[in-house]
């Protein structure tokens, strides 16, 4: 289906054009033209549904890179139907809520350049087969969210969140990349359907495990698993609809889609289940504990995003499980961790989505967003404040809310895990469901200081920046939207479970034959059992908790819990940086002199050098033809301009002795019959000539330079090793043939490219990459003259600088 | 730079079109002579260069108002882009092609989509050149 492939394209296709339409129209919130982009996607993606639930998928290839089985491959099945539908609908809801938030003062063409391009680039990562696409996706993921959060880009911490992210997420993505390139390596192919076919017959290969951490290295740094969570809260300093879409809705999910997808092809390692679980589990503990001291709100969510996707995570690796037993009525138990992951990750979008949006409203409204000035918000912003209690006991995972619902699957399917043989005895699964439940605890801790500290108590008016209103009704709308599946979700969660997760569980569980068995009833009430004992003790200990807070919070100071990442990764940063500087100060000399050396030094070294290694300085005489008088007499000018040039009192001979070399090269190729060339040659001479007379007259004195004669004497060395390479090159080149002449195919250049210039062929047609890329050179470097000459002076740099 | 040049001035007034045109020329023959894209587009610069040389800046800049960085960002996307036309048609990147075609005062005549691809280039370099003997030259 072409199509599909289209629509990765549409939002990069409208990113191109909004500039333009942003300058055109002024009466109008550029993003009432933006928001039409991912309601068409979202409509165009959900015609799928039904088809998809039937068991169909979808493939369009288009050739690109044959050479290294490269290829433009989309595939939709039900795992990248969720993922789209979440980043397109999700990303309708905050292109409808940024309008309102964002003021028309604002750069906002740019904002929404960016913001498409992120959504096109989101698209990209879910629906590409092929993986190497996927990482060029991946990462141009990384660089769109690294432009957002650095929006406001004249504050110093959105410059430095923007950094952090982008360091972590690429530097794990190109680990990634490397795992990418051993399994295509192992299986011969860069297909993931193709790789799930096979990867049966190459687990035993070394690479197999060290491709495997490597791809957990890209999905962990991308969904903030610990140690790499530290990015996420730094992230926030971009503005609110970006934190909603891109924190929690869809980039941070990129890490859990991966998994998601290569769990078919590692799933029945049992390394990838410790891992996986582990990080999950002690990442939901990590983030859940860490988000109850935060004062801002915004913060508290970013570390509540991050113990909720370990919670995914840790899911997700459990489900794993399934796959190490095969298909059997024991082993179809363990994938309902898998289901209840799917699930979470869906009713997450949801409410964690609506939260962030609130907190935007709250920041937008009041100037602030710190829980100690915030309070008995209830009385003027009664609609915020039901959206914000919906998200929340969502969150906390009570019903009647869908969280209620993912939650008790987790608990179940911990319940379950703690059956599992693989785990050494019972006590590791007790362990990991006590951290669950502990992790619950303070979940259900934060999730009630989100809404009983900001919107109870009592409202001091002095303590925000600006006078109380509810927010205007657009703003309301998309948080509404969100709140209202969060409610709807609970009382039909087979609508989803048939529709959306049965498919994805195919997708997961390709081997399994019978899909109905991988689908759950979703129940509200699933009777008395130990889930929902755990949900009951959660909510006991977690009121307690929160009733008394201030007198155990004083911990916070005294545990360690500020593990101290961040100051290690800031000082790793400041680190690389200093070691650079000193490592550039050592050869960055300033004088091209030094330079000048460097390059021949390294020229003599590498092509010398390789030159005696292969021993292939061997000439051959035999086929050449006799040299004329006239080219002779040419050379021996040329070799005495040349030589002359070395002893010449004024800048001015100079020039006309380099003028003298030019063009005879240009004779040269008049006499060897190739006039392309010697056009070229004599313009090309031409216009350097014009150009060096132009700066000529600006020029400082010409002044005979004055070294010791160590220097000297080690030029001179250089001098003569540079000459006598480059005489050898020549002659080895003309000398040896190690390979078939392709000039056969040029002199076929009428028939194959309707040219009679064989050397225009060669330019236009044959090797016409060569030529586009020298022309986008010769573009770079103009611009880059450009730049150095007419922009030093200008100052402004100081005036964005810390605020 | 002002040079004061009465037999410059009046001599570059003709040649600059003899250039000019031997540019075009050499740019349009390129596929079965001599030429293409990269020469014609270096004869066109000497031309400006040579105009720009004679003349002062802001005289030559009323004849030609163009923006020369312009004109080479619009030929990097014209020789970018021929590529990915190409793609369109299902080919490989930078694929070409030709025909043979009867129009009414050429005779028959071949086109080729390489023209595209070398007006690109010529572009490029004449912006390219213009732009950087003219930065460098009203840095002074």
């Amino acid at each position: 289906m072409l199509t599909i492939t289209l629509s990765i394209f549409i939002p990069f296709l409208a990113a191109i054009f909004i500039p333009f339409i942003y300058k055109r129209i002024q009466s109008r919130h550029i993003g009432w033209f933006v928001i039409i982009v991912p309601i068409a996607l979202f409509i165009f993606l959900a015609s799928f549904i039904p088809s998809i639930a039937n068991g169909s998928t979808y493939m369009h290839s288009i050739r690109w890179i044959e050479s290294a089985k490269i290829h433009f491959t989309t595939y939709l099945d039900g795992l990248s139907l969720i993922f789209g539908l979440l980043i397109t609908g999700v990303g309708s809801l905050v292109i409808l809520y940024s309008i309102y938030y964002l003021s028309e003062r604002e750069s906002l063409g740019r904002f929404y350049v960016y913001l498409l391009l992120f959504m096109g680039a989101m698209l990209g990562v879910v629906l590409s087969d092929n993986l190497m696409v996927l990482y060029v996706f991946w990462e141009l993921t990384s660089i769109s969210s690294f432009l957002l959060i650095a929006f406001w880009y004249h504050r110093k911490k959105s410059r430095y969140g923007a950094q952090k992210s982008m360091l972590i997420t690429v530097s794990g993505g190109i680990g990634m990349l490397a795992g990418f390139i051993m399994l295509q390596t192992m299986t011969g192919s860069f297909s993931v359907r193709e790789i799930v076919a096979t990867i049966g017959q190459y687990t035993d290969e070394p690479l197999f495990l060290v491709a495997l951490l490597l791809v957990l290295l890209g999905a962990f740094t991308k969904s903030a698993q610990f140690p790499f969570h530290i990015w996420l809260p730094d992230a926030m300093e971009a503005p609110t609809p970006v934190s909603a879409y891109l924190h929690s809705a869809t980039m941070v999910k990129a890490g859990i889609y991966l998994v998601a997808r290569f769990t078919p092809i590692f799933g029945g390692e049992a390394v990838w289940l410790y891992i996986v679980s582990g990080v999950g589990i002690f990442t939901l503990l990590l983030g859940s504990l860490n988000a109850v001291k935060q004062t801002d709100l915004k913060a508290l969510l970013a570390y509540s995003t991050i113990s909720q996707l370990g919670l995914v995570m840790s899911l997700f690796g459990l489900g794993s499980v399934a796959l190490h037993h095969g298909y059997s009525t024991d082993s179809v138990i363990y994938t309902q961790a898998t289901f209840a992951a799917l699930f979470h990750l869906v009713n997450h979008s949801t409410f964690k989505g609506a939260l962030f949006m609130v907190v935007g409203i709250v920041d937008h409204e009041l100037g602030t967003r710190d829980i100690r000035r915030l309070g008995g918000l209830i009385a003027f912003m009664p609609v915020t404040f039901t959206i914000a209690l919906i998200g929340s006991f969502s969150m906390a995972g009570l019903p009647p809310f869908n969280g209620f619902l993912s939650k008790e699957m987790f608990f179940e399917a911990l319940v379950n895990a703690r059956n599992l043989e693989i785990f050494a005895t019972g006590t590791i699964g007790t362990l990991v469901l006590i951290i669950a439940w502990i992790a619950s605890v303070f979940t259900f801790v934060y999730s009630m200081i989100i809404v009983f500290q900001t919107f109870f108590g009592e409202f001091h008016p002095e303590r925000v920046e600006k006078p109380i209103n509810e927010a205007s009704k657009g703003m309301l709308v998309a948080p509404s939207v969100l709140a209202i599946l969060v409610v709807i979700i609970f009382f039909f969660p087979n609508l989803i479970g048939n529709y959306l997760l049965r498919p994805a569980m195919t997708a997961i569980y390709p081997t399994f034959a019978n899909a109905e068995n991988l689908t759950p009833h979703i129940k509200a009430w699933h009777g008395l059992n130990t889930a929902l004992w755990m949900t009951i003790g959660v909510i006991v200990l977690g009121t307690i908790l929160y009733r008394f807070m201030r007198y155990w919070k004083g911990v916070y100071s005294i545990a360690p819990f500020n593990w101290n990442l961040d100051t290690a990764f800031n000082s790793s940063l400041s680190w690389l940086e200093n070691g650079s500087h000193y490592l550039t100060r050592l050869y960055m000399k300033g004088y091209l002199k030094d330079y000048l050396v460097y390059i021949f030094v390294f020229f003599v070294v590498a092509v010398g050098g390789s030159i005696l290694f292969t021993g292939s300085y061997s000439f051959d005489f035999s086929d050449d033809s006799s040299i004329a008088v006239n080219e002779f007499l040419i050379v021996l000018s040329m070799a005495g301009a040349a030589l002359s040039m070395l002893f010449v009192k004024s800048r001015m001979t100079a020039i006309i002795l380099n003028g003298v070399l030019g063009y005879s090269i240009a004779l040269l190729f008049v006499i060897f019959r190739a006039p392309d060339l010697a056009l070229t040659q004599t313009v090309v001479e031409t216009v350097t000539t014009a150009l060096f007379l132009l700066c000529f007259y600006f020029l400082p004195e010409w002044k005979k330079e004055r070294s010791a004669r160590k220097t000297k004497i080690f030029n001179g060395i250089i001098a003569i090793l540079a000459g006598t390479i480059v005489t050898v090159l020549g002659l080895t080149v003309q000398g040896n043939k190690l390979f078939e002449s392709i000039s056969v195919y040029f002199e076929d250049a009428y028939r194959l490219a309707g040219g009679k210039n064989i050397v225009n062929t060669i330019l236009g047609d044959f090797r016409a990459f060569d030529t586009m890329l020298e022309v986008v050179v010769l573009f770079i470097a103009g611009i880059g003259v450009f730049t150095l000459i007419k922009l030093k002076s200008k100052k402004e740099g100081q005036d964005i600088e810390d605020q | 730079m002002k040079i004061n040049d009465v037999i410059l001035k009046t001599v570059t007034r003709i040649v600059a079109f003899i250039i000019l045109t031997f540019g075009v020329e050499l740019f349009l023959s390129g596929h079965n002579n001599p030429g293409g894209g990269f020469i014609g587009g270096l004869v066109l610069s000497s031309a400006f260069v040579l105009l720009y040389l004679v003349n002062d800046i802001d005289t030559v800049r009323m004849g030609i108002p163009f923006d020369f960085k312009k004109i080479a960002a619009i030929g990097v996307f014209l020789a970018v882009g021929s590529g990915v036309g190409s793609v369109l048609f299902g080919e490989h990147f930078l694929t070409q092609a030709f025909g043979h075609f009867d129009l009414p005062v050429f005779g028959v005549t071949e086109l080729s989509t390489v023209i595209v691809f070398e007006a690109g280039v010529a572009l490029t370099v004449v912006g390219v050149v213009v732009t950087i003997i003219l930065t460098i030259s009203e840095d002074v």
